[in-house]
């Protein structure tokens, strides 16, 4: 490098050093001016908590109040994976080689964790109704079980994705809106579910959404090409 | 008891600032995957502290397991191409 490079390298430098301190003051007075609110979310929530069909504020939220998130985050999700799938198909990629297998801790690790990951899973899927848990949670364990599977190399999901696969990815996203618009067909607005089922559509919604986010999850992970084959 | 807590809730803050430093600041990309790995499992604890536990659950499954997993595996990636680089056409 020469000398004026190394200058000109070394004053920008100070210039981005001096910009982002300025950013940084700015944003913590920014915050610190913020205006309390005068409305508590949180009060509002609780006080609604008993109409919504779960007793855990942020599955009630998540579900039910805010639902319209949820759905749209779903179908985000879906479209990202979507690209993932396109995008692997058209590299040619082929399964990963069974490598790891051949270690009997690996294996005996596996015949252990993987059940108890999936039990994990329902757990959580069923204790969102009325504490911390719920479908995204229950999904990412269940993909982690994936992950787990395809790392010691005795399960080569998704790769092509079979048709049962892609049911699967797609099940989620197509039960959620199917309520949301059955609701509109029927009279209500966009996502109001019966007030004597909600509970039971909300978890039959987040029971399809956990295996439809692991399957995606796991997707985007096995979506990674294997090496030397890009 | 309030002493305790107050010191854990410091010594959490100030290990989380200090791994982010130093995970940015590693040339060692295997490493800098591992103090991530360490950061998402801290922050998890963080939202606990904060009476965040559903925030704590989905960090410690998406943020610290599944991208760690994800950065791990791309770390491989990137080694075994460096290793052979003959064999990418």
């Amino acid at each position: 490098m020469t000398a004026p490079a190394l200058r000109t390298s070394a004053l920008l430098r100070i210039v981005t050093r001096v910009a982002v301190t300025l950013l940084a003051v700015a944003l913590a007075t920014a915050m610190l001016d913020l205006p309390s609110p005068t409305t508590s979310l949180a009060q509002i929530v609780q006080q609604h908590l008993g109409d919504s069909g779960v007793r855990h504020p942020v599955t009630a939220v998540l579900l039910n109040f805010r639902a319209y998130d949820t759905l749209l985050e779903i179908a985000v999700l879906l479209l990202a994976v979507l690209g993932g799938l396109a995008l692997r198909l058209a590299a040619g990629d082929s399964p990963m080689p069974a490598a790891a297998s051949a270690s009997p801790v690996l294996a005996g690790l596996v015949h252990l964790l993987v059940p108890l990951i999936v039990l994990l899973a329902g757990y959580l899927l069923w204790a969102g109704a009325h504490r911390p848990g719920g479908a995204f949670q229950a999904g990412a364990v269940l993909a982690a079980a994936g992950v787990l599977l395809r790392l010691a190399g005795r399960w080569t999901p998704l790769l092509p994705p079979s048709a049962l696969a892609r049911g699967g990815l797609l099940i989620g996203f197509i039960v959620f809106l199917t309520v949301a618009l059955s609701a509109l067909l029927t009279g209500g607005v966009l996502l109001e579910y019966p007030r004597t089922w909600a509970s039971e559509l909300i978890l039959l919604i987040e029971a399809v959404l956990s295996v439809s986010i692991g399957l995606m999850l796991l997707s985007l992970f096995s979506g990674a090409t294997t090496p030397g084959r890009r | 008891m309030i002493l305790a807590s107050w010191l854990l809730d410091a010594l959490l803050a100030a290990l989380l600032l200090w791994l982010a430093w130093r995970l940015l600041a590693s040339p060692d990309l295997f490493k800098a995957v591992v103090l991530f790995i360490v950061f998402g499992l801290l922050m998890a604890l963080a939202w606990a502290r904060l009476a965040a536990p559903d925030l704590a659950l989905a960090e410690a499954a998406i943020g610290a397991g599944l991208t760690g997993a994800l950065l791990l595996d791309a770390v491989g990636h990137l080694q075994r191409g460096r290793r052979h680089p003959g064999d990418a056409p």
